[in-house]
């Protein structure tokens, strides 16, 4: 099999920059998709995708930072406006025209704050990114694992759904899988939160009766009923909390948590 | 014929009207505590909001049951406010339904008012049985629900069902006396003329049960409009200006200080000539403060949202944090909001915010401050919140919760220092790494090491 598969030299802005190229996208891998190993896997599918249908794309590399958002929402906006200053000058000095992320907390702070700071650009989430590679039928999802009738729910993020209004979108990749999806009862508009977003990621949960990622787990379990399920994210925070939960629930052996990128890439027979 | 009675009820009405409009004043003044925001762009899409939201309470159904019996509620007050202007003329020149002439038109709004006037009794006393009887968690459950909002609740209840029944006890003495004369009444009567019997026949009895359910159902009317300002139930006014000023842009974007920015710009270049400062009326500069710890603080906006909160619950019924048993709740951060100012500010005919604050307070432990912060609101509730934006999205009228606790949050934060520990290394690690975790920024690209992709042949 070695010689069916080849290295990727995932390309960075400078040295497109050096080239004098400029490249169609560019790809904002965000902090948890570069540094939290579960996440990793998620940029890593993504990539994939991007190189099997041939999208001329860049990333930041090291000179990527954090884009503010925790710090914004714990209200320090004092650090927020320093990182997204710092950040907007790297990308205007680079002409950034248009940006895909699969973190919707970075989508959300570079699509909706960023533009009163200055920074300018077309952004989009790579479930919407997704989306049209499937209608244009560059991803045709096909040549790797079968989804067909395998149990599956998505788990909306707010910053896509309620903060973007973006909830047919990742809904829309799933269904090209041609699996059995099924809602949770708190789903789109009513979704619950992971318990992860207002930078609670980063700090212990305030006293209460149930951990907030428990309790999204539960409805997801009891959705997904007995047997093998997966439960479908696009965001890499309620990752984190929806896999703490099925673990907490000890439920790891029949229940998976996949970010919609790695499913369709997966189906696409890109990774394992 | 204009007599004593008509007189009488002329200087009735000047006194609620004008207390009324007084009253109006001290709320405007309220409100205007808070900082100014520009609010009046977009005011095709601003009206276009307020009819489908306000007007056509689009977001109450959410949930069909009470959104049904609100609807009952909400059109039979509309349409039997017509009645009401009726029974105003009729009231200053003494006449006798005034606007009988209309014909068949008038037998048609008649009969839907009656029709209206029935499902609003049967509305009321359903709410009444789900509040007092089945106990709707989001209706008694919360710290802020405290002795008066949920006297408040019952007493708007019991009186529209007075009023209404006044209604009815006006409408069948007329129809009855106008049956002992042998003359047909002007309009459509199917409820009462259903009950046409239950108050006897005596013409006496007759006219003075008309005259007092006349009357009462007026009186009523200006005494209801003079509770309002103290009572929740003040969102059937305020629910259309607070939609048509709600935020049109995406809930995620929250708001950017310009003054943090020009701040920054100067400290990276030193070249950067930052605007002068805002100065008030004697020159001097307006301090403005980082985040919010008291109502001036707020924009008048999210003061008006605290005017327009109906204590439904439903923000607090889909917050994350309240339903996991944390101690915040959305429904009291803008009923909290509304209190200070009051207490601060002015306070309306009969509602003081000292008359019930100490009740109920539980596992809240404010302290002695007398500002929104700390003396209402504390920061354990603040720091519960996700910023998940579901009590927005939830709130029929479109209040902004989750832009007060961000204000709040900012003043911990910016002027106090006072985040988290936790929160503090998250901060200290973007400083430092770029990131909130403690990673090497070296190590940022090192997820693209051996990575592979089938070939194309």
């Amino acid at each position: 099999m070695e010689e069916n598969k080849r290295l990727v030299k995932v390309p960075t802005m400078a040295q497109m920059a050096a080239n004098g190229e400029e490249p169609e996208i560019l790809f904002w891998v965000g902090c948890a998709g570069a540094f939290d190993d579960r996440y990793k896997r998620v940029t890593r599918a993504f990539v994939q995708i991007l190189e099997h249908v041939g999208v001329k794309y860049a990333v930041l590399g090291t000179e990527e930072s954090c884009t503010g958002d925790p710090a914004k929402r714990a209200g320090n906006e004092f650090l927020f406006q320093m990182q997204a200053l710092t950040n907007i000058e790297v990308l205007n000095a680079y002409n950034v025209k248009k940006i895909v992320t699969a973190c919707p907390h970075c989508f959300n702070t570079i699509k909706n704050e960023y533009p009163d700071l200055g920074g300018n650009y077309e952004v989009i989430h790579h479930s919407t990114f997704l989306q049209q590679l499937i209608n244009e039928g560059k991803v045709k999802v096909q040549g790797g694992e079968a989804f067909t009738g395998k149990r599956i729910t998505f788990h909306d993020s707010c910053y896509l759904g309620r903060a973007n209004d973006i909830y047919e979108a990742p809904r829309d990749v799933l269904a090209a899988l041609d699996a059995d999806l099924v809602e949770m009862k708190r789903s789109r508009a009513n979704g619950l939160c992971c318990g992860a977003g207002g930078a609670q990621m980063f700090k212990e949960p305030e006293p209460g009766k149930k951990d907030i990622n428990i309790e999204r787990t539960e409805e997801a379990l009891a959705t997904l009923g007995a047997g093998n399920g997966v439960i479908a994210t696009a965001c890499p925070f309620c990752m984190v909390m929806m896999n703490d939960g099925v673990k907490n629930k000890e439920q790891e052996e029949s229940v998976k948590v996949f970010d919609i990128a790695e499913l369709i890439a997966q189906a696409e027979g890109l990774s394992k | 014929m204009i007599g004593i009675e008509n007189i009488v009820f002329l200087i009735v009405a000047a006194i609620g009207i004008g207390l009324f409009v007084w009253q109006i004043r001290k709320i405007r003044k309220n409100i205007l505590i808070g900082r100014d925001v520009e609010l009046a762009d977009n005011p095709s899409e601003r009206i276009n909001k307020t009819l489908l939201v306000a007007f056509g309470q689009q977001k109450m159904f959410k949930r069909m049951l009470p959104a049904v019996l609100h609807l009952f509620v909400y059109v039979g007050f509309l349409v039997i406010n017509i009645e009401v202007l009726e029974i105003l003329i009729d009231g200053i020149f003494g006449t006798h339904r005034i606007l009988g002439f209309a014909g068949i038109l008038y037998s048609g709004l008649m009969a839907v008012n009656e029709i209206l006037a029935a499902l609003v009794i049967i509305a009321c006393v359903i709410f009444l049985w789900r509040r007092n009887v089945t106990h709707v968690p989001r209706l008694a459950n919360g710290v802020e629900m405290r002795a008066w909002p949920k006297l408040d609740a019952n007493l708007i209840l019991i009186t529209e069902i007075v009023l209404m029944i006044a209604l009815f006890a006006f409408n069948i003495s007329d129809l009855k006396l106008a049956e002992l004369r042998g003359a047909h009444l002007a309009g459509a009567f199917p409820v009462s003329s259903m009950f046409v019997n239950v108050l006897g026949s005596d013409p006496d009895t007759l006219h003075v049960i008309g005259r007092v359910g006349w009357w009462f159902h007026i009186l009523g009317i200006l005494a209801f409009m003079n509770y309002l300002p103290s009572s929740k139930h003040f969102h059937i006014i305020m629910a259309f200006p607070n939609v048509y000023y709600s935020k049109l842009l995406p809930k995620g974007k929250f708001t950017t200080n310009p003054a943090i920015t020009h701040e920054i710009k100067a400290m990276l270049d030193p070249s950067y000539q930052p605007p002068a400062p805002e100065v008030d009326a004697e020159g001097n500069p307006v301090m403005q403060r980082f985040g919010a710890k008291d109502v001036e603080d707020l924009t008048w906006k999210q003061l008006m949202d605290s005017y327009t909160c109906t204590e439904c619950g439903r923000c607090t019924s889909v917050c994350p944090a309240n339903i996991t048993g944390k101690l915040l709740s959305p429904r009291k951060i803008v009923m909290d909001t509304r209190d200070r100012m009051e207490e601060k500010g002015e306070h309306p005919a009969i509602f003081k915010p000292n008359h019930y604050k100490e009740m109920g307070v539980e596992r809240v432990e404010v302290t002695e401050e007398k500002t929104l912060l700390r003396g209402y609101i504390t920061p354990e509730e603040l720091w519960a919140c996700t910023s998940c934006n579901a009590c927005v999205e939830s709130c029929p009228v479109n209040i902004d919760q989750l832009s007060t606790i961000m204000d709040l949050r900012r003043y911990l934060v910016l002027e106090e220092s006072a985040a988290p520990a936790s929160l503090n290394a998250m901060f200290t690690n973007i400083e430092n790494n770029g990131a909130p975790w403690a990673f090497s920024p070296a190590d940022r690209f090192n997820w693209a090491d051996e990575l592979y992709v089938p070939s194309k042949n």
